[in-house]
């Protein structure tokens, strides 16, 4: 609601002021509605606030954990031949784009595939994208509740007498204060995401 | 086509004497210990109209060629039947597309190393050609179209 307003404001007050003045007073008017993104501006959701997980240390972790940093967090599992790598390898390249910035980014993969993804695959596994990758997972049940609680679909598909999953690939950006921002789709490209963690980022002092 | 010209020399190498579907730029994404599965990627470019029908691999008990595609934003892999290979045109398998799943794996599959893989096409006529071929293994964190041994290969972007 907040964008449409913000515009309405603009073309009246591009009528009645000269530019210059306008554009002072845009930034000040539309300060309110934030930064615009490449990724979907989901600020004030009402669902992902927080999670209660396991790291591979067997310590838990929360959102808190993280106060200062910006966190992206992406849902899959370690047999996923495809689009995990593919999202993990995205985060890496976003943080080697935001240079100097890059430790004020962690990244978080969180597991919906407890019963193989064991706390030793998970360390391993996030590892290979990035030294401070983190790998997080909890119980069968509770993977259940946490992925509905943060809209993320997943479902156990049979194959070769194992199975796959069928998951939601989106990632959610959360800013240094833990609050949740932006849900960047599997398609975006790593620039885009690099340069929406800049913005973020300047909104929020080191 | 300077990719067909090396498709082919990498097919000559790396296939029986009387495979005639290329084989070009085969790679298997490496895994971590315990990781139990992971994927195959390759370009065929058979020159007649036929259809990769089976996979097999000694690394893993399972191999099934898979479909991956997006539904809005959920990621859903399938196994498929087999995969059209039209006559002259290169068919990708690739992140994002088609690949060959290696499932129940035997053992960590390690940069660095090569995987043996059987590729069973199918002619127009039914008859059956196998192809042989080793795939470098290449890190776990390679991205979609990586740099590969002087090949130029440009995929696609969003
Ligand atoms: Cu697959």
């Amino acid at each position: 609601m907040r964008i449409p307003m913000c515009a309405a404001r603009r073309a009246h007050r591009f009528i009645a002021l000269p530019a210059v003045l306008c554009a002072t007073l845009l930034l000040a008017a539309c300060g309110q509605a934030g930064p615009s993104f490449h990724s979907t501006d989901i600020s004030g959701a009402a669902f992902g606030q927080d999670f209660r997980l396991l790291d591979p240390d067997g310590r838990q972790r929360s959102l808190a954990d993280f106060r200062g940093r910006a966190v992206i967090i992406f849902f899959g599992f370690t047999q996923c031949p495809d689009v995990c790598p593919t999202a993990l390898i995205r985060a890496a390249e976003v943080k080697q784009r935001l240079g100097a910035e890059a430790d004020r980014l962690q990244v978080v993969f969180i597991t919906l595939d407890p019963e193989r993804d064991t706390p030793e695959v998970l360390r391993e596994y996030t590892a290979a994208f990035g030294a401070d990758f983190l790998g997080l997972y909890t119980t069968v049940d509770e993977t259940r509740t946490l992925a509905d609680e943060f809209r993320i679909f997943y479902r156990k598909v049979p194959t070769g007498g194992s199975y796959t999953m069928d998951h939601t690939a989106t990632s959610y950006v959360y800013d240094p204060e833990g609050r949740l921002r932006l849900a960047v789709l599997h398609a975006q490209d790593a620039e885009s995401v690099a340069a929406d963690l800049q913005t973020l980022l300047q909104s929020f002092s080191r | 086509m300077k990719r067909i010209a090396l498709a082919s020399l990498f097919a000559l190498a790396a296939s029986s004497a009387f495979a005639q579907v290329q084989v070009s730029d085969p790679w298997v994404r490496a895994t971590v210990p315990q990781q139990r599965a992971t994927g195959a990627f390759m370009h065929l470019t058979s020159p007649a109209d036929a259809r990769l029908v089976e996979a097999r691999s000694p690394v893993a008990n399972v191999v099934e060629i898979h479909e991956m595609k997006m539904e809005g934003d959920v990621m859903k892999m399938r196994a498929i039947e087999g995969l059209d290979l039209p006559a002259g045109k290169a068919v990708e398998l690739k992140p994002g597309g088609y690949h060959v799943m290696l499932i129940d794996l035997k053992a960590q599959i390690k940069e660095g190393e090569s995987v043996p893989l059987t590729l069973v096409v199918e002619g127009k006529d039914g008859k059956r050609e196998q192809i042989e071929l080793q795939a470098p293994v290449r890190p776990l964190a390679t991205p979609a179209a990586p740099a590969s041994g002087g090949m130029q290969h440009r995929h696609g972007h969003h």
